[in-house]
């Protein structure tokens, strides 16, 4: 069943300083309630495309629309997770989970109580009044996401969110965000230069190549998720067929 | 005891064989004697104590403090609010950015003479004379505090909707708290050295008056006494200033 489309780009161009050409021409569709996956190696303008989704940075040419609305900043229908976390070093955990929340003008008992409830989701209760310094990498992400779930937008932008903490942690948030997705109707738009990555967690796949960054392709890896473990689906054959079919076309973008 | 303690009582006992040490030394030293004018540690701190008991020495610094304090409230005002508008706005920077860059590199020690010849020999002069040594430091320190907010923190502020007053008071401003704290710690370092300098350039007042005087009348172990003084004072202030922003803001939630 095709998805109806939330987020669109037409033809997005970004240079900078008029010299250097970051992305040309970008063309994309991407489906609500999905997962998508902006991959490609470094230097190929992703983050850039999903700064301008986020409406963080402008496009130098061409436009962005987000639900039928053109993007001209940033929305409460997205939420952004960093890849450096961006956490408040001077407050503490609850405080940076509600942090979305302050900003909107939200009360402090209300906005507290709605991010006391994203931190038990996230398994954080014993460390609300920790301070970040006193997190894990991987905890802190967690933290980083908690704020984005906090604030209830229906896309969330995530840019290399696991790119900063160890193999094992990244394989367990994997997991817990295809579990997440099940559970909410959320679209996520996620930006990784892991191929592995890419297959395991997207229902699609749009793959950038570098300087100007273009579209290449897009892929919809269509594997079986329901009712597997994790090392099912590292084992599926559709899943091997898809990091193959995307390290043929990366491979000839690595210098 | 812990072994965090136990460094603690070394560094401890090495600082006062350290002091021991150096006391020693000048003792030894003023003993030789290496010059007439060189008092020993003993005579100097007694001339310290006959000082003290005779109330001079509280009186000079209630003149000294008088314009130092003055010269820092005014340069924690003025300068830290004129450091944190040349962080926030480009035009403000473009206009005063090499001003403060050439303040703070120049000897401005060298300025006081020309403080006299315009705002004469009173208090004003010698506030002044604090103000342009404390304030280029103190400036510099709140631009750079608020120019170097981490740019990831601004940009999850825009990105959940936060205005640009909410990014001043919520980002850049706590962020920049701790590099303006140490602006004012070595402002008023700097402000130490202003006010001896007015002192003992513009009008001898307060201790300035103390070492011009006691130097006049060769009466060196109340020259060096009143030096002494002002050395440890300034230090002692200093360091406390030190241990508070470290107490206020430890590295860890500094954030940069």
């Amino acid at each position: 069943m095709p998805a109806e489309t939330i987020v669109e780009a037409r033809g997005v161009g970004k240079s900078y300083d008029g010299a250097v050409e970051a992305l040309k021409d970008v063309n994309l569709m991407l489906p609500h309630g999905r997962l998508s996956t902006l991959l490609g190696p470094s230097g190929c303008g992703k983050t850039t495309l999903l700064k301008i989704i986020a409406g963080l940075i402008p496009p130098s040419s061409g436009e962005v629309w987000v639900k039928g609305k053109k993007v001209e900043g940033p929305g409460p229908e997205r939420a952004f997770v960093f890849q450096d976390f961006a956490l408040l070093p001077w407050a503490n955990v609850l405080r940076n989970v509600a942090f979305g929340l302050e900003l909107r003008g939200i009360p402090k008992e209300q906005r507290s109580e709605i991010a006391r409830r994203q931190i038990a989701e996230a398994g954080l209760s014993d460390f609300e009044s920790s301070y970040p310094h006193q997190l894990s990498g991987g905890m802190k992400q967690r933290v980083g996401l908690a704020r984005a779930l906090a604030v209830d937008a229906d896309i969330i932008l995530m840019d290399e969110p696991f790119s900063s903490v160890d193999e094992q942690t990244r394989r367990k948030f994997q997991e817990e965000l295809l579990d997440l997705l099940r559970h909410k109707q959320k679209t996520v738009i996620f930006v990784t230069h892991s191929i592995e990555e890419a297959a395991y967690l997207s229902d699609q796949i749009v793959l950038l190549s570098p300087r100007p960054g273009t579209v290449s392709k897009i892929i919809q890896p269509n594997i079986e998720r329901a009712g597997r473990n994790p090392d099912e689906i590292r084992r599926d054959k559709n899943y091997l067929d898809v990091v193959e079919e995307i390290w043929q076309i990366l491979k000839h973008y690595v210098v | 005891m812990n072994s965090k303690e136990l460094i603690a009582k070394r560094a401890l006992v090495w600082q006062l064989i350290s002091f021991a040490l150096f006391f020693g030394l000048w003792e030894s030293a003023g003993r030789w004697p290496i010059s007439l004018a060189f008092p020993p540690f003993s005579k100097t701190s007694l001339a310290l104590l006959r000082m003290a008991a005779d109330g001079s020495l509280a009186k000079a610094y209630l003149s000294t403090l008088q314009p130092l304090i003055i010269g820092i409230v005014l340069c924690s005002i003025a300068g830290i609010g004129f450091g944190i508008a040349m962080g926030l706005s480009r035009a403000v920077e473009w206009f005063s950015l090499p001003v403060f860059i050439i303040l703070q590199a120049a000897p401005m020690a060298a300025i006081i003479p020309l403080i006299t010849y315009i705002y004469g020999i009173g208090l004003t002069a010698k506030v002044l004379a604090v103000v342009v040594l404390a304030a280029p430091v103190i400036v510099m320190n709140s631009y750079k505090g608020i120019r170097n907010t981490n740019p990831s923190l601004i940009q999850m502020c825009r990105s959940f909707l936060g205005t640009r007053r909410q990014e001043v008071m919520k980002i850049i401003l706590p962020h920049a708290a701790a590099l303006i704290f140490a602006g004012l710690r070595l402002g008023l370092a700097m402000g130490f050295i202003g006010i001896v300098i007015a002192e003992l350039l513009i009008t001898p007042t307060g201790i300035g008056d103390l070492i011009t005087y006691h130097s006049s009348v060769a009466d060196y172990p109340e020259m060096f006494a009143a030096i002494a003084s002002i050395i440890v004072l300034a230090a002692l202030t200093i360091h406390a200033l030190e241990r508070l922003e470290q107490k206020l803001f430890p590295p860890e939630i500094r954030g940069s």
